[in-house]
């Protein structure tokens, strides 16, 4: 008997859709003097709302708010208050998290599970967690001093999540912020920036301008933004990292990745599996630490793919508002496009190509699981970020040719190592060159716990108390 | 009739051999009234790129060495600094101009920078690292590990203390390094060589080039296997091919590339007798964090 899952939407109607929406500058939503656009849910192709494009003049006025309220407000005010201020947006994500999770999932096109059950929860926690350093700063080792104005560009996978990494921290530390959200996730953003109005923040502590790449890099080279924060692309991060050369600016990249997750012929490999799926598959594949490289010891190798092709026949791929959706839309166009282009390339360099049957909607961007094997360490697929659901198998004979490839990469953001030998995980932990090892369990976040990469997945950390780092004078 | 004294040619240090420079270029090293000292190796792009290549075949090596034995081996290069102290003394008291007194003293805080250094090799860990309570049964540590293989453009004008203040703190945490002397002081770097051979310093942990950091510099800045970069030897190159602050906005630039960690040049040159801070250490580490589940 085949057993069929009933569709189980998520109602729309908690979210209430403006046809058109503003910048966030000095605590007012005001027009914008660039080109508006229209952000689009990618699981439909429907534009959900006309946002402005902020032009420079609109990015002066955001920062010169900003640089305001730092030296007259928020920079003065006594910790414990501004805690207070932090703690009250924190309950306020908490209350109205069914809103901001169905919000997300249509403006990004993720799941509403992992929206409802990842994102925004972490949103709050991450809030919760640096209200509390607000007034304990002088205990964390990097000083009380705040830097001034934080200029924040944020990218469009986690957009509500990646707001919080950043704004949460900078206002602990008592920075005032001037934040980019990404072109195609707007909404959750704006939603947020209510929510400082509802939690009466002070005018001009945070502002939200919203655009493209002008738009980002007209933040990012502000003579008066003393702070730069830039999560993204690593082409990107590096040509950020040029524009602030010779300037005073601090600057933080949390950039790309290709990272390994290594299972050893020990390895619990249900687990494994279960570990190789959320790796790649979570949000779409659309996750900079995102184990896009499986390295599998070859006496086991046959197993893994086996079991791991029958799990991903399960997962459900479609409408990303059901709440039985394991994989959601590819969040634009133009990433579907990067994604087909990296699958062909796979190919033609002699890859193997594997996806389960799934029927994909019509409309919308979507991409099926995929699993490349025979892959080589020189192609394309085994070297290059696909940011999509794409995963590429290679194996290995001993540890040491296990940790050869695996750092192999000029990435260096994360990595799993799935075994059940203690001395095994520490030596192989020790090893990799990546900010975060996860050992016998992948992508888990928690706002105490510092992520970020090495080699050219950027530098500087967040979360944690390392995370204050950035955000403070004495923090270098 | 008087005695014909011999005139030495310092080479470089690579790989903890002493080569001339494949370009086969020297200079004329004069003392702080001008006077003709030495003949040093003008080193070359190649060089330095030789240099790289040391370095990072000793990284594997240096960097897994328990911090005790680091500790061990920094005490003993402190030890042997302070066994040449007549040679560094002269050395310093030669190419800053200092008086015997002065230069006296410019050694001991060398020496004492060195014991201090030595002594941060197992307790950085403990005190920038730390375990993260998180919201889920999971362990998870946040320690600090070396970044990898660092260029240092070392001081123009302190040559022992200043170079010794941004050499030790980089090998201290674990990294292996390329470090560009002072252009016009280069010996007491060509001494420290001497001494750093006669301790126990692995071979290419410490890479020692006489020249000049305005030609090196860009070189290094943009290798791609060079993780980081002390851009403090900027101050005061100021000369015909633009300010130093020109100099240092292009090295971070092409150190970009790579997304190099980049230790920015001060506005001057510092004080070097003030107590260095963390951020000597903590600029060349990465910070690692690792997750295992509880219970399951």
């Amino acid at each position: 008997m085949q057993l069929e899952y009933a569709p189980a939407p998520e109602s729309r109607g908690v979210v209430d859709l403006k046809p058109s929406y503003g910048l966030f500058v000095d605590g007012e939503f005001v027009d914008g003097h660039g080109t508006s656009f229209k952000t689009l849910n990618p699981a439909s192709e429907e534009v959900l709302a006309e946002v402005a494009e902020a032009s420079d003049a609109d990015v002066d006025a955001a920062v010169k708010a900003a640089r305001r309220a730092h030296s007259r407000t928020w920079g003065r005010m006594p910790g414990a208050e501004r805690a207070k201020y932090l703690f009250r947006i924190a309950r306020i994500i908490q209350e109205r998290s069914r809103e901001l999770a169905v919000l997300e999932s249509l403006d990004n096109g993720k799941p509403i599970k992992e929206a409802r059950d990842v994102d925004v929860p972490q949103v709050a926690a991450n809030f919760f967690y640096f209200a509390g350093w607000a007034d304990k700063l002088e205990h964390a080792g990097h000083g009380t001093e705040s830097i001034g104005v934080a200029g924040q560009v944020i990218p469009w996978n986690f957009p509500l999540l990646m707001l919080a990494w950043k704004v949460a921290p900078a206002l602990a530390c008592g920075n005032t912020v001037v934040l980019k959200p990404a072109e195609t996730t707007p909404l959750t953003a704006l939603l947020f920036a209510e929510i400082c109005q509802q939690a009466d923040l002070p005018p001009g502590v945070v502002n939200v301008v919203t655009g493209a790449g002008a738009t980002g890099q007209a933040v990012v080279s502000h003579p008066d933004v003393d702070k730069v924060a830039f999560t993204g692309s690593t082409e990107v991060g590096k040509a950020i990292a040029r524009a602030v050369a010779g300037t005073d600016k601090r600057l933080t990249l949390e950039l790309g990745g290709k990272a390994a997750n290594i299972v050893f012929e020990d390895a619990p490999i249900d687990q494994a599996v279960e570990g190789l799926v959320t790796g790649i598959f979570f949000n779409q594949g659309h996750v900079c630490c995102a184990g896009s490289r499986l390295l599998v010891q070859e006496s086991v190798a046959d197993e893994v793919l086996e079991r791991l092709r029958r799990r991903m026949s399960t997962l459900r791929v479609g409408d990303p508002l059901d709440k039985n959706t394991d994989v959601g839309a590819i969040n634009s166009a133009e990433q579907l496009a990067r994604i087909r282009e990296l699958s062909a390339a796979g190919e033609a360099e002699g890859a193997e190509r594997w996806s389960p049957a799934c029927d994909l909607p019509e409309r919308g961007y979507w991409f099926a699981p995929t699993v490349f094997t025979g892959v080589s360490q020189a192609h394309r697929i085994a070297r290059e970020e696909i940011f999509g659901p794409v995963l590429s198998v290679l194996t290995f004979r001993t540890p040491d040719e296990a940790v050869d490839k695996a750092n192999n990469t000029p990435y260096g953001l994360s990595a799993g190592v799935w075994t059940e030998k203690g001395s095994r995980i520490l030596q192989m932990a020790g090893a990799l060159r990546a900010g975060v090892v996860w050992a016998n369990t992948f992508n888990q976040f928690d706002p105490t716990s510092p992520f970020g990469g090495y080699k050219e997945s950027g530098y500087g950390r967040e979360g944690g108390r390392h995370g204050l780092a950035a955000y403070l004078k004495g923090g270098e | 009739m008087a005695r014909l004294d011999v005139r030495k040619t310092y080479k470089l240090y690579v790989g903890g051999a002493f080569p001339r420079s494949e370009s086969g270029y020297t200079y004329e090293v004069l003392d702080a009234k001008g006077r003709f000292v030495a003949n040093a190796s003008l080193a070359s792009r190649k060089d330095a790129r030789d240099a790289v290549v040391a370095a990072r075949k000793a990284f594997g090596g240096w960097s897994s060495r328990t911090a005790y034995n680091r500790g061990q081996v920094l005490y003993r290069v402190a030890e042997m600094v302070e066994d040449r102290r007549p040679q560094f003394v002269a050395a310093v008291q030669q190419a800053e101009g200092l008086t015997a007194a002065r230069a006296g003293g410019v050694v001991d805080a060398t020496v004492d920078r060195l014991v201090w250094y030595a002594g941060w090799t197992d307790k950085l860990t403990q005190v920038v690292g730390n375990a993260n309570p998180v919201s889920g049964p999971f362990f998870n540590l946040t320690t600090p590990e070396p970044t990898g293989v660092v260029a240092v453009l070392a001081p123009q004008a302190s040559s022992l203390l200043g170079l010794v203040s941004t050499l030790a703190p980089v090998i201290a945490t674990g990294n292996t390094c390329v470090v560009v002397s002072s252009y016009a002081r280069p010996l007491p770097a060509v001494t420290l060589a001497e001494a750093l051979a006669t301790s126990d310093v692995p071979g290419g942990v410490v890479n020692l080039l006489t020249g000049s950091a305005a030609t090196l510099g860009p070189w290094l800045a943009a290798h791609m296997d060079v993780n980081a970069i002390d851009l403090g030897g900027v101050v005061g190159l100021d000369g015909a091919e633009g300010s130093s602050q020109q100099l240092a906005t292009e090295l971070e630039v092409a150190a970009a590339d790579n997304l190099k960690r980049v230790r920015r040049a001060p506005a001057a040159e510092p004080d070097w007798t003030a107590g260095p801070g963390l951020d000597t250490m903590t600029d060349f580490v990465e910070l690692k964090t690792v997750w295992h589940p509880m219970g399951v």
